[in-house]
């Protein structure tokens, strides 16, 4: 049917291809801020869980409903302007930590044939996304006008440009393997079960990239930008309401990026672990084989890890992320890296 | 009008404008924020001309790193209320139409010369990504190196240079603190029970210890 419909579209030339882009957006955008929802009512119970106590459990059956109160509690509520804050500044940072967000799952192969854009430097572009992404918390700690918000846009900021490097050097781990920043040819190298998976060869840089991925959420053990207990709440001190709700969202898209992430680079995206699932078989479909249910297995595994390590380990200090960034994390990249660059140059050479 | 030629006069003059706002607004911040729309403007340009490798890094390395840290310093400098300067513009311009005839007339040259006055086309369907990695590290991979020995060369002496010790610098030794065993810190003292009646004696028996 989906076949079906793209020809439709296709016939209809260029305003057609714009209008079935537009539908694929859709089918992108819209449901992420429903799943959004969905894991926070998801944290508030697991943490509940965590620490022996039930959490939200009243609106709604089992509490369903209960993100859909705080979203409308959000929406109701009044904007309010700091005191001489910069204005457009301050309403654009918002916006510009959500769209970055969401604008990275352009590239994002859901499964074998679903995805928007398959462009060669899909990897790159992601990293770009999160790049202009960290605009976003310096806007708003500036616009803000606050020492509180000020103070926790530049640990934030520092402290995603140190784990930025690290991220992108257990990347360069998997092109060297692959050959290629495509995502979708990336997935496609790791077929052939689970010893085919980059999690094998590249373990350490699994590791760094999982760490450095939760430390650039701003998740804990490494939200020293929000640090309640010093700052408050951060940079984000002085939004209230949508403005704040809107970097809420951004901040769960992009945990949700970084568990796609994990999921596509190193453990084989929406490739079964057993090639042997693809063929159990019923009524010429393979409910277990390949597909986006793998891909969304792997990702709500890493999603309850990060619940799982907010209700467990408490904070880093400051100095302790920056070492733990420059001194662990990037000398243990760039071994590796060169590790595997000779080991993929020997089995080139002689293999 | 086709959707790219569409895109490309959008972007054309979101840069444009922004580029002319770098210089024309007098707030610091909003003059480098102006400048990485205008990065992010050239990017989008080039990706739509098929250049996306040099579009993305572009974004990656000038708006992701370099503006980020004019950012932080302007910022930490915190200058809010600008002053308008003193207008100097008959001084200087005729300087500045002498300058910026002379630029036109070299981009100008540049482009009629290495394209034949086409301008840039795009080439269809290459993979841009291999094949300037390919050029890269095959055609050009001896000047490649030896400019990462330059910049590394350069990082190594910069951090050098500011990061040296002062006898008022103070330092944490991790290994140090986690090899710290309680007895280092803490010391228990036996001592005995001081009774009212006695207290001079008991007073006398620790000044002798």
């Amino acid at each position: 049917m989906i076949d079906h419909l793209a020809e439709f579209f296709a016939e209809l030339g260029m305003t057609g291809t714009v209008i079935w882009t537009m539908i694929k957006i859709l089918c992108i955008t819209v449901p992420l801020p429903i799943i959004v929802a969905f894991i926070t009512l998801a944290e508030r119970r697991v943490i509940g869980a965590a620490q022996w106590r039930f959490g939200p459990n009243r609106v709604g059956p089992k509490g369903l409903l209960q993100p859909f109160a705080d979203v409308l509690k959000m929406l109701f509520k009044e904007i309010v302007w700091p005191e001489r804050a910069n204005k457009m500044l301050y309403i654009t940072a918002p916006l510009l930590v959500l769209l970055t967000a969401i604008a990275s799952w352009a590239v994002i192969p859901f499964s074998d044939y679903l995805w928007l854009a398959n462009i060669d430097a899909g990897l790159l572009y992601i990293m770009m996304m999160s790049s202009i992404g960290v605009y976003g918390i310096i806007i708003a700690g500036w616009a803000s006008n606050s020492r509180y918000a000020f103070l926790g846009a530049m640990r934030s900021t520092a402290q995603l440009i140190s784990y930025e490097l690290a991220m992108g050097f257990s990347l360069v781990g998997v092109i060297l393997l692959t050959n290629s920043l495509n995502l979708i040819e990336i997935v496609r190298h790791q077929e052939g079960g689970v010893l085919n998976w980059h999690i094998l060869p590249l373990l350490p840089l699994f590791f760094v990239y999982w760490f450095a991925g939760i430390a650039e959420t701003n998740r804990h053990p490494f939200d020293m930008a929000e640090g309640e207990s010093e700052l408050v709440a951060g940079f984000h001190v002085e939004y209230g309401g949508i403005t704040f709700a809107l970097f809420f969202l951004a901040e769960y898209i992009n945990m949700m990026i970084i568990s796609v992430l994990i999921a596509t680079l190193f453990l084989g995206g929406w490739l079964a672990p057993f090639p042997v699932l693809n063929e159990l078989t019923i009524f010429s479909v393979a409910p277990l084989g390949d597909g986006f249910l793998w891909l969304a297995l792997k990702v709500v595994f890493f999603l309850f890890v990060y619940l799982w390590i907010r209700a467990t380990f408490p904070r880093y200090r400051y100095d302790q992320i920056m070492r733990l960034g420059w001194k662990v994390f990037i000398p243990l990249t760039l071994i590796w890296i060169i590790l595997v660059a000779i080991a993929t140059q020997w089995s080139r050479l002689f293999g | 009008m086709t959707f790219s030629a569409f895109l490309f006069y959008t972007f054309s003059a979101i840069l444009i404008g922004s580029a002319i706002s770098v210089v024309s607004t007098r707030h610091p911040i909003h003059s480098a924020l102006s400048l990485v729309l205008a990065f992010f403007t050239t990017a989008a340009i080039w990706v739509t001309l098929g250049a996306e490798f040099l579009g993305l890094a572009l974004v990656v390395i000038y708006v992701g790193a370099v503006m980020v840290f004019f950012l932080f310093v302007i910022m930490m400098v915190n200058v809010r209320d600008f002053k308008k300067p003193k207008s100097n513009w008959r001084v200087y311009f005729v300087p500045l139409l002498l300058v910026g005839v002379l630029m036109f007339a070299e981009l100008a040259m540049l482009i009629i010369y290495s394209t034949g006055g086409r301008g840039a086309v795009p080439e269809p369907e290459t993979r841009n990504t291999f094949l300037l990695g390919k050029a890269m590290f095959d055609h050009y991979i001896y000047a490649l190196e030896i400019v990462a020995v330059l910049l590394l060369s350069a990082m190594v002496a910069a951090i050098a240079l500011t990061h040296r010790k002062t006898s008022s610098t103070k330092r944490q030794v991790p290994s140090e603190q986690i090899a710290i065993k309680r007895d280092d810190r803490v010391r228990l003292v036996k001592m005995d029970v001081v009774r009212d009646e006695d207290e001079p004696e008991d007073n006398k028996k620790q000044a002798d210890k």
